[in-house]
């Protein structure tokens, strides 16, 4: 399993993903620049956290140009693996690759806190690993990170199952405290109709190790490295 | 030709910034205000006599830049530049 994680100017998270995907897992890893034209071989392609040219205008608003994108979105088309996290969540819904859009946090406040994740899907690359309902720990850290769609796309995604990661509390109860940004429906990560594309505000990649206080995340990497063995298999 | 252009969030979108806005107005004791939105104000310079043809273009930066049609409604006024204020 080859994952390319993309570098654009004011990304943060790309070494936490490096790292695990890397260190942690011991998966093949290549680094792809924002002006890369070329997703070198990779299986998966992670856009990760940070403020991605700035955010200026609206977040991921700049960085859906990035030559790399143009790329990103031929790969989607064509069923490949795209995992935005956070920043990249939120360049996913501006590129179109995603519906909705990410908009500020209800409290207005910058909330970087633990929080609980209700797993709705378990058939996809991204979470094959996780038990049904399954309540992962994985921290926020996002000033916009309030899921807004309009009514009809909101109950689209309701009635296809693209609600993968809902904020919920410890016990798995999807309930109004539990949602750390006004998300509508609590929502916290969501994919497209074909499964491919994943879109999540939390930070796996910052849970994948016990001494970060939690290894929750680890299951989403390995379930994404564990899909590439079963197609080789199949 | 100059373009001014203002970005709002759309009237079913929360604005946790206006509503924070407004209690500040409010408590400052101007009780009439029933409501505030808060948005974007963005001027563009254009090289072009035409304000048919700038019209046309901005339409289209909007669309496809400026504003995001998912959360925002946006609208323009064109002049010439000499106008300027």
């Amino acid at each position: 399993m080859k994952f390319g994680v993309v570098v654009f100017p004011g990304t943060w998270s790309d070494r936490d993903c490096g790292w695990v995907i890397d260190q942690v897992l011991g998966q093949e890893l290549t680094y792809l620049w924002h002006k890369d034209a070329d997703l070198k071989g990779c299986d998966c392609i992670i856009l990760p956290g940070g403020f991605a040219y700035g955010d200026y205008l609206r977040t991921g608003a700049i960085a859906r140009f990035a030559p790399v994108m143009e790329k990103v979105g031929e790969f989607a088309d064509r069923g490949g693996l795209v995992w935005g996290i956070c920043n990249g969540f939120q360049v996913l819904c501006e590129a179109g690759l995603l519906p909705g859009a990410l908009i500020r946090n209800a409290s207005l406040e910058f909330r970087c806190e633990w929080t609980n994740l209700a797993v709705e899907r378990t058939d996809l690359a991204f979470t094959s690993q996780c038990e049904e309902r399954e309540v992962l720990r994985v921290p926020i850290a996002h000033g916009e990170g309030s899921y807004f769609a309009d009514p009809a796309t909101l109950s689209r995604l309701e009635q296809r199952g693209q609600v993968v990661f809902r904020y919920c509390d410890s016990n798995g109860r999807v309930v109004p405290n539990a949602n750390p940004n006004g998300s509508l429906h609590n929502i916290a990560g969501i994919v497209n109709a074909r499964g491919n594309v994943l879109g999540m505000m939390p930070h796996p990649e910052r849970c994948s190790e016990t001494e970060l206080g939690g290894t929750d995340g680890l299951k989403l990497f390995r379930s994404v490295a564990e899909s590439a063995m079963k197609v080789l298999v199949s | 030709m100059i373009a001014r252009v203002i970005v709002t969030p759309k009237p079913v979108v929360n604005d946790p910034q206006g509503l924070t806005v407004k209690q500040g107005l409010t408590s400052l004791g101007f009780r009439e205000v029933s409501d505030v939105r808060i948005g974007k104000y963005i001027e563009v310079n254009l090289d072009t006599s035409s304000e048919h043809e700038a019209r046309e273009r901005v339409e289209a930066m909007c669309r496809q830049l400026l504003a995001n049609h998912v959360i925002e409604d946006f609208r323009f006024d064109i002049e010439p530049e000499h106008k300027r204020r």
